[in-house]
């Protein structure tokens, strides 16, 4: 089966055209960089997106905390760890880079900050 | 009336790489005016991922980007930031007076970097019918509102306009639990990157109707609904065409102005349709001294390039105030 879409890696672009067997990837042509291979296999074999969101701060400098899982986590899972990430709250100070929630939802991914939020008043 | 020798205003991507590379280049008196209590400028509110791919060769949010300029601002001793400073006058001898809490200071620059960004077109720049309700907001607005304040807008939205904050926006409601009913684009194609189309619609089947414009918006308190109506290859509407998409809140993305008025006051003439400065080359100005980079200069559409634009502006200052230098 062959299959055309567009690579999301990064603002070029490419579109990809890939050869399909058995849900497996067999061939990738379009893509100008190695991402665009390794996106295209990730897209038929076993789509994943880069969540972020934000998280409403108690007692910290800013009213919301920027937050990101640290790899991609599986896009059909997207939108239920999106409604799972509106029932936090961070209540002590953070730096960009630290974990929120381990492993979260189990999906193989952690929940980090994007920002330094430190104690105060906003 | 203190003296300076290089004065930036504007805290955000442009800002921050200008300032770096300016004192890379020698200069080492260097004040930087933020009007936010940050640096970051609008990058704080774009907290998605995707910057930092051609500049760091990595995939990085938007506060995470301003983050990595801002560390390395904050340990140099030779640039001077002044937050809460908000710059509102500009004399062609670049002079500039700007508002700190409780004082006006003024201060005059041997050259000036104005880094000040752009700012979003609006409802009224594009003419749409009907009433004028609550629930309208621009984009970048409704960014603000949800990613930095935590506010949601509204629970049903229409986006006008495909550009990519429309794009992102469209995700950013769905991912707080709203409805997104449609991104109504008057172009044959997106103006938004396609990787945005991709990730911020097609992933969660929000429809992008191409040809087609907003004919009315309803409501008397609060947006009701808005007509969509198809145009033609002149841009006419399409008779019979129309349908009403129900919806709550109306998102306006159509388009970004460079925000110029300070050096427009200093007597730099612009272009009257780009709001950017009539100029002979990248981030220059019609006063010797006087550089414009990042949004004010041109609309970019990555912040990457942004970076790498104002680098050369900081570049740009340090050889002038060297030959100024040397001229004496």
């Amino acid at each position: 089966m062959l299959k055309k879409f567009v690579c999301i890696e990064c603002p070029q672009g490419c579109l990809l055209e890939t050869e399909i067997e058995n849900g497996r990837m067999v061939k990738v042509n379009g893509n100008k960089c190695p991402r665009g291979e390794d996106y295209a296999r990730g897209e038929i074999e076993n789509p994943a997106r880069v969540l972020t969101s934000t998280i409403p701060a108690e007692g910290l400098r800013l009213k919301m905390v920027s937050v990101k899982t640290n790899r991609p986590i599986a896009k059909s899972r997207v939108l239920e760890a999106a409604a799972e990430v509106r029932k936090l709250k961070v209540k002590k100070p953070v730096r960009a880079g630290e974990v929120i929630a381990e492993n979260f939802l189990g999906l193989g991914a952690d929940l980090i900050a994007t920002r330094d939020v430190l104690k105060g008043t906003p | 009336m203190s003296e300076r020798e290089l004065v930036i205003v504007g805290g955000g991507p442009a800002g921050m790489a200008a300032a770096l590379s300016a004192y890379e280049h020698g200069v080492r008196d260097i004040l930087l005016l933020e009007r936010d209590q940050y640096l970051g400028g609008i990058l704080n509110q774009c907290i998605h991922a995707g910057f930092g791919l051609n500049y760091f060769k990595e995939s990085l949010t938007g506060p995470e980007y301003a983050l990595r300029f801002a560390r390395r601002i904050t340990d140099i001793k030779g640039i001077d930031v002044s937050l809460k400073s908000f710059a509102v006058r500009l004399t062609p001898d670049k002079t500039l007076t700007y508002l700190k809490p409780g004082r006006v200071e003024k201060v005059k620059a041997k050259a000036l970097i104005m880094a000040t960004g752009c700012r979003e077109k609006t409802r009224e720049m594009v003419h749409i019918a009907g009433t004028r309700p609550a629930g309208i907001f621009s984009a970048g607005l409704a960014q603000k509102l949800i990613n930095i304040e935590g506010l949601l807008p509204g629970k049903e939205a229409v986006i006008l306009g495909s550009g990519d904050i429309g794009l992102i926006m469209a995700r950013r409601f769905i991912l707080e639990g709203a409805r997104v009913k449609g991104v109504v684009e008057i172009r044959e194609q997106s103006r938004g990157l396609t990787r945005n189309v991709v990730q911020c619609l097609d992933d969660f089947d929000i429809p992008l109707y191409l040809r087609h414009k907003i004919s009315r918006v309803r409501g008397r308190d609060r947006v009701e609904a808005v007509d969509v109506a198809r145009v033609d290859d002149r841009i006419e509407q399409v008779p019979g065409s129309e349908f009403t998409l129900e919806c709550d809140t109306l998102l306006v993305s159509v388009g970004l102005i460079p925000e110029n008025e300070l050096i427009e006051m200093a007597g730099v003439p612009l272009d009257k349709k780009t709001n950017s400065p009539l100029s002979e080359g990248l981030n220059e100005t019609s006063i010797p001294g006087l550089f414009v980079c990042g949004n004010a200069f041109k609309v970019y559409d990555l912040a990457d390039s942004v970076s790498t634009d104002s680098l050369e502006a900081g570049r740009m200052a340090a050889v002038y105030l060297r030959q100024k230098g040397e001229g004496r």
